[in-house]
């Protein structure tokens, strides 16, 4: 009955254990292994466990249900947990060549498992006010790995990164009095139900619209992505690899849950609303990452299209959109992960992250180049790779709920992004050798082993994908239809 | 007393904008914690203020007489929350400014690489 | 920073342990009384703030000989085993038993496992707060 929290304790135990022996190298890094590849198996365990048994509900202390604290396992939330865990498995094997024994030796395991505690456990929760707690659980450990390690540019972003997330933490908060006084529960089953019995009048409108502010900075949504590309270009690669994977997604699953769950009364204007948003937050993420010559940041302005595609799914809400939705951002997150771990790779190789510096890496790195090609392949949704299915069911969508001409736009936009990307390929790939200090080769192939599993994984996906579709299906099945979700949590236990 | 309470968060929050606003990095750190005050004091006021007796049906305790508890845990775990981050907040701008030799978020601008 | 203060040093080796019970009375009060391990482990830290103050890091370290990311570890470790209990017993995660027992001294008396977890709480709340206040205070 506690499997919902089996991926969120086996984490949190874990880094429990790595705080006793933080001076241990080897204990460490086995350690964080151990406790990753345990999680992944606890996900995919209860992945099967809710295709076969439906949603699992599990409340805090046997409490009755509105009362009581619950913590629910859907197919969309155990899909991104699934996603999380295995994300940071692959961060945890990157991070043993490029972090630095120094981090290593300072709490930088345990920061990354109690992020996938808050990750996941923001992902599970079926209680508004225990998303906030998980949300800063997240970022309490995203604060850690933000400024580990000590740089002089660490310091300036993670200032700047913490007032925006301490402010809009107190925007949660605010919110979800407001939401307590009008609705007078925190469940969210209860809130969805209680909400559609008094057919969401003006002032719950206007609380949906407060939380689409509050999860669109964590999302990064237009206009408040502001943060976003100079946060990101602080720390190390793969804590922005599992920033930019992790983080904004968090973001979006709440907009996604919310939006589908509480807010479906007055479609006419949120839905819209998200509409318009979601195409002006692809539009600043393509104007970004083709005006940026930063090899990190180019792929950081690839979040924040990503989040737009996402969210346009959401907008559209019919089974076509959501289903291209939940399709698109797993392949987003994993394939999000993959790039940032072959930009480490590049940047490792030149010791820089100005492309223009860059060139005829393709001569003796041809494994990384092609490795490379694939996933922005993938990423810009040429077919059969994974990015290819989530984009075509999205646009799909589009076209169902007549929004013709911002359907064209999503597939313009995949356009940029493939030029994007392949501009890092020209540039640093192709043209004239250009002088680079010696690397180490065992160092960069075992870079590089970990990065070709995960796009391994993106190629599986695509390729599979009537493999994945009954689990994608059933995911959108719950988004579309709420009734599935509050009949779960209030008829359960 | 709701009208009260209404001018107090709203004072408390313009305070806290004021102080965030500002240059000093020591201000917006208090200038966030104020934040967090008045978001907390705007939860007790949501949950309905007036009943007065313990959230603990003994004696004389009816119903409708004691205070809604569910505000009160909420507002205590905001405030462990806020304290974990407030404090660590603090450690953060002692080291900044020990790394960067300066308090003024103004000097704390990136660079911009790109040509 | 050291303060030769005779009055301080001497008020502060009795005053020290009076807030040491204290903040274990406010600790045991906790379950039907105002208090618990948040605001115990609060006063407890304040206690050795008052060390601090009085004496320098190194003399207090030398009289506690704490390490206290330990002591968080293992407050953590004691609150998620104390939550955990139930799980193993087939029952949600966090619920809470408790019966009455007669002990010595203090007769019928009723113990609860949110104390265990509690004791947690305390120990990470002392902990963490070290940990900040020795980082902020540590360097001259």
């Amino acid at each position: 009955m506690n499997s919902p929290l089996l991926p969120i304790i086996i984490p949190f135990a874990f880094a429990i254990l790595l705080m006793f022996a933080p001076k241990q190298l080897m204990f460490q890094r086995i350690g964080a292994m151990i406790g990753a590849i345990l999680t992944v198996g606890a996900s995919v365990w209860l992945l099967q466990k809710v295709a076969t048994d439906g949603i699992q509900v599990v409340t805090f202390g046997s409490w009755p249900v509105p009362y009581g604290i619950t913590m629910v396992s859907d197919m969309v939330s155990i899909l991104f947990v699934l996603t999380s865990s295995i994300i940071t498995l692959f961060a945890i094997w990157y991070s043993y060549r490029t972090i630095g024994v120094g981090r290593e030796q300072f709490f930088y395991y345990p920061g990354i498992l109690l992020m996938l505690v808050g990750v996941n456990g923001a992902f599970t929760t079926g209680d508004i006010f225990n998303l906030f707690v998980f949300f800063e659980v997240l970022l309490m450990a995203s604060y850690l790995l933000s400024v580990l390690g000590g740089e002089k540019i660490q310091f300036r972003e993670s200032i700047k990164y913490i007032l925006v997330n301490v402010v809009s933490s107190a925007f949660f908060v605010i919110t979800v009095a407001m939401l307590y006084s009008v609705v007078g529960t925190l469940n969210m089953a209860d809130i969805a139900q209680k909400v559609s019995e008094v057919n969401q009048p003006g002032i719950l409108t206007a609380i949906a619209i407060m939380l689409l502010v509050v999860f669109g900075l964590k999302a990064a949504i237009f206009p408040l992505f502001f943060w976003l590309p100079s946060s990101y270009s602080g720390p190390p690669l793969p804590v922005l690899a599992l920033f930019g994977a992790l983080l904004t997604k968090v973001g979006v699953y709440a907009i996604m849950r919310t939006f589908t769950l509480f807010f479906v009364g007055d479609i006419a204007f949120t839905h819209t609303l998200l509409l318009y948003l979601s195409v002006a937050t692809i539009v600043v993420g393509c104007i970004g990452a083709l005006a940026v010559w930063d090899v990190k940041k180019i792929i950081i302005y690839n979040i924040v299209i990503a989040v737009g595609v996402i969210l346009y799914g959401i907008a559209t809400y019919n089974d076509t959109g959501l289903l291209g939705s939940m399709f698109y951002v797993v392949h987003d997150m994993l394939i999000k992960a993959a790039l940032f771990f072959l930009v480490g790779i590049i940047i490792y190789i030149t010791g820089q992250t100005n492309l223009k510096k860059m060139g005829g890496l393709m001569k003796h790195y041809p494994s990384l180049g092609w490795l490379y090609l694939i996933a922005a392949f993938s990423l810009a949704g040429i077919p059969p790779l994974s990015g290819f299915i989530g984009k075509m069911l999205l646009v799909k969508g589009g076209f169902e709920a007549e929004q013709t001409a911002s359907s064209i736009w999503i597939l313009l936009s995949s356009l940029i992004v493939l030029l994007s990307v392949i501009r890092i390929f020209v540039y640093a790939f192709w043209g004239k050798e250009k002088e680079t200090t010696p690397i180490n080769r065992s160092v960069y192939w075992q870079l590089w082993i970990p990065t070709a599993l995960l796009v391994a994984l993106t190629i599986v996906y695509g390729v599979g994908a009537d493999a994945v579709m009954p689990y994608m299906a059933k995911a959108a099945e719950t988004l579309a239809n709420p009734q599935i979700y509050i009949d779960a949590v209030k008829g359960g236990q | 007393m709701e009208i009260l309470m209404a001018f107090v968060i709203g004072f408390l929050f313009f305070a806290a904008i004021y102080l965030i606003l500002s240059k000093s990095l020591l201000r917006i750190i208090i200038g966030t914690g104020l934040l967090s005050h008045g978001a907390h004091m705007l939860i007790l006021t949501m949950g309905g203020l007036g009943s007065d007796a313990p959230p603990v049906l003994a004696d004389g305790v009816s119903n409708s007489s004691m205070a809604d508890p569910l505000p009160q845990a909420l507002i205590l775990t905001a405030i462990v929350i806020s304290f974990g981050v407030t404090a660590f907040f603090l450690v953060l701008a002692y080291r900044a400014y020990q790394e960067l030799k300066t308090d003024n978020i103004d000097e704390m601008r990136g660079e911009e690489h790109d040509e | 920073m050291k303060l030769n203060n005779v009055i301080m040093r001497t008020m502060t080796q009795m005053v020290f342990f009076i807030i040491f019970l204290f903040s274990i009375h406010i600790f045991l009060a906790g379950h039907f009384a105002p208090g618990g391990g948040f605001v115990g482990g609060l006063l407890m830290s304040c206690a050795i703030v008052l060390l601090l103050i009085t004496f320098d890091l190194k003399t207090v370290q030398n009289l506690l000989p704490i390490n206290y990311m330990v002591l968080t570890a293992s407050g953590l470790a004691l609150a998620l085993l104390t939550a955990c209990i139930s799980a193993f017993a087939g029952e949600a995660f966090f619920t809470h038993y408790f019966d009455y027992f007669t002990l010595p001294l203090l007769g019928k008396t009723e113990l609860h496992t949110a104390m265990l977890f509690d004791t947690g709480v305390y120990l990470v709340v002392v902990g963490v707060t070290m940990i900040i206040i020795q980082s902020i205070g540590g360097d001259e």
